[in-house]
């Protein structure tokens, strides 16, 4: 199979990456080599990177590329197969045998199914992209039972019978790393590990999500924030807690505040921990940006 | 693509398996179709399929990068640490022992590591032992659990059985006689106890190897290890309920008692093997350890930093922490401070044996 795949008329990570900045998504060239080859070779795609790198922003965005709804299922400890899956709905169920009297009634006909997101994959018949998010907050039972559905896109249920896909979905995964993925699951999706973005990409990214705010204001925001992410913090911020910065300082701006002090004011959009705060606080004046704008 | 272009393309994969990354056969496989549907245009997209194929997580990739440019530029690979080459093996006890390169320096006095290794085997006594006594008798009730993944019905459960009472109803023309209930089942989590039986752990190895007997004896899931020079599993030893049996059984696999202290190698060594890592996920880890290290701190911060991604706790027990006014000085002690869950007391099975007691009270 060495030959060049076209999946929705992209036949090259260029193309993807050009599509994905059509989507509003700057991506930089290994990311979009790794999605171009997951879509490519039919794999599931897992991001890794810290909290707020746009791990979820991606996928979704590949979704818009891609023209497919995007459906998520957020992980969370304790998650089963009851929210994950399907459920009966019960109260429904048990009017329908108090109405029915003497007829008969099946209970287990598609009125009474509640799909859960990834039967409602499976089921979409013009495919959908998958999103499970922080997969490393489920418990390592749910990543096992995961694997298994990655593998043949099937779910059987017993009262009716087994469901296949009408179009395998596109399959995204996200991890914010606070445990290591079993190695089972990570050698079957085409990994990406998100980086903090380039300082040029981060204020391309700034410019694109926060229309309002000027260049220069973006280029000092990117600036601090990368002396910020060099500080022992708790919680360095992330790209999201870049845009939202740029854009609380330019609009404390807007209302009469001067430069340097409506970046020090908006500070509680960027760093959301009271220790990093109050470790900061002395240092701050040294890594706002002076004259912006 | 010629035989000889696809040479270096089928010598990648075992060369990254050979530094300890696990591959498999199906993501060669991938690997190279990747790089087929790629094109490729240079260098770097064989270098990015790769990574994303081989799932290369960010602390590696300066590993990976040595590698793929001995495989496919030719250019000579450099050590990605110092520690790769004099790693030790993990060692379980099958009688044959090996030397390793012993260190030419002479041992200080005091509290100091040694870091020659000397192989020197021991024989445990069984004897009445209050705190293993306690261990078995209190564990079962007192080690933590976890929530099982499976539900089962009880009389009082945190959430109704909705689909077995409506099955109930149906066969009962819809007729509801009693609200069944489930609830998560609950299962011990896997205790890892890994004792080190290097020289400046002297006094204590012994009564610790007990204490293991105890834990594996009273848990339901339970691994024990001793680190020094090698590691060395023991759980299979002191599976046998007679401490009298089993203790001999078990001395005689370590063969490395009082020996030097290379527990960031050993800990790596444990990591690298598929099974033992295994064994740490989800665990409550404990370590009983000095941690004197004459390794490399750098190896122990590593290793210790990995573990505790895979488990659900470690513990760090050191005897030096006996005294109220002990604060950890090593440079490696220094450097896994940020990750341990609890920096305790190790300096007599007793207080072992309490660690052992108060998850219950912890959790």
């Amino acid at each position: 199979m060495v030959t060049r795949a076209t999946i929705a008329g992209i036949s090259s990570p260029a193309e993807l990456q050009t599509a994905l900045d059509g989507a509003q998504y700057i991506a930089d060239d290994a990311l979009a080599t790794a999605a171009y080859l997951a879509l490519a070779l039919g794999k599931p795609l897992l991001l890794e990177g810290a909290p707020g790198v746009g791990k979820t922003e991606a996928a979704k965005a590949l979704g818009g590329v891609l023209g497919r709804s995007v459906i998520r299922l957020q992980c969370y400890e304790g998650i089963d197969a009851a929210s994950a899956l399907y459920e009966w709905n019960y109260p429904r169920q048990m009017l329908a045998i108090r109405q029915a009297g003497q007829d008969y009634v099946n209970l287990y006909s598609e009125d009474y199914l509640l799909e859960r997101p990834l039967l409602t994959a499976l089921r979409n018949p013009t495919g959908t992209l998958l999103l499970i998010d922080e997969i490393d907050r489920a418990d390592h039972e749910f990543e096992a039972f995961l694997l298994e559905f990655l593998s043949d896109f099937t779910i059987s249920i017993p009262e009716t019978g087994t469901v296949r896909a009408v179009q395998p979905p596109v399959v995204a995964l996200t991890s914010n790393r606070t445990r290591d993925l079993h190695e089972a699951l990570r050698r079957r999706c085409v990994y990406h590990w998100i980086d903090y973005p380039s300082p040029e990409l981060e204020a391309r990214i700034v410019m694109t999500r926060a229309s309002r705010v000027a260049e220069a204001t973006a280029q000092a925001v990117v600036a601090s924030v990368g002396l910020l992410r060099q500080e022992p913090l708790a919680k360095p911020p992330g790209v999201a807690e870049t845009v939202e910065w740029a854009e609380a300082a330019t609009l404390l701006n807007a209302q009469g505040a001067r430069w340097p002090d409506a970046f020090a004011r908006a500070i509680g959009v960027a760093l959301k921990d009271h220790d990093d705060l109050s470790y900061m606080r002395d240092r701050l004046a040294a890594i706002l940006p002076g004259e912006a704008a | 693509m010629t035989p000889r272009a696809l040479d270096p393309f089928l010598r990648f994969a075992p060369s990254l398996r050979q530094a300890g990354f696990a591959v498999s056969p199906d993501q060669t496989v991938d690997f190279i179709a990747a790089v087929g549907v790629l094109g490729p245009r240079d260098m770097t997209d064989i270098w990015r399929a790769g990574r994303a194929l081989f799932a290369v997580p960010p602390e590696r990739v300066a590993e990976y990068d040595a590698i793929f440019r001995a495989v496919f530029l030719d250019q000579v690979i450099r050590a990605p640490t110092e520690t790769e080459d004099e790693e030790s093996e993990a060692h379980e006890p099958t009688g044959g022992t090996q030397d390793i390169e012993a260190g030419d320096e002479e041992s200080e006095a005091g509290a100091d590591a040694t870091e020659a290794e000397r192989l020197t085997s021991r024989s445990i006594a069984s004897r009445d032992d209050a705190a293993a006594a306690r261990l078995l008798r209190q564990a079962p009730a007192a080690l933590p659990r976890r929530l099982s993944y499976r539900r089962r019905a009880t009389p009082h459960g945190d959430r109704m059985d909705l689909r077995r009472t409506l099955r109930e109803a149906a066969r009962r023309d819809g007729e509801v006689l009693r609200l069944h209930e489930t609830r998560r089942k609950s299962r011990q989590r896997r205790v890892l106890l890994l004792i080190d039986v290097s020289g400046s752990m002297k006094a204590q190895s012994e009564g610790m190897i007990r204490l293991g007997h105890a834990l594996v004896q009273a848990a339901d899931r339970a691994e024990v290890f001793t680190l020094g020079t090698r590691l060395t599993r023991i759980t299979a030893a002191l599976k046998p309920a007679d401490a009298e049996q089993a203790l001999p059984r078990a001395a005689a696999a370590v063969a490395d008692f009082d020996g030097g202290t290379r527990i960031g190698e050993a800990l790596q060594a444990f990591l690298a093997v598929p099974r033992y890592a295994g064994f740490a996920r989800g665990a409550a880890v404990t370590v009983v350890s000095d941690g004197l290290e004459r390794g490399s701190p750098a190896a122990m911060a590593d290793a210790v930093n990995r573990l505790s991604r895979i488990a659900w706790r470690v513990d760090w027990l050191s005897p030096l922490a006996a005294d109220p006014h002990y604060a950890p000085r090593t440079a490696g002690l220094q450097m896994i401070l940020p990750v341990l869950d609890h920096l305790g007391d190790g300096a007599s099975p007793g207080r072992v044996a309490d660690h052992f007691l108060e998850y219950a009270r912890r959790k």
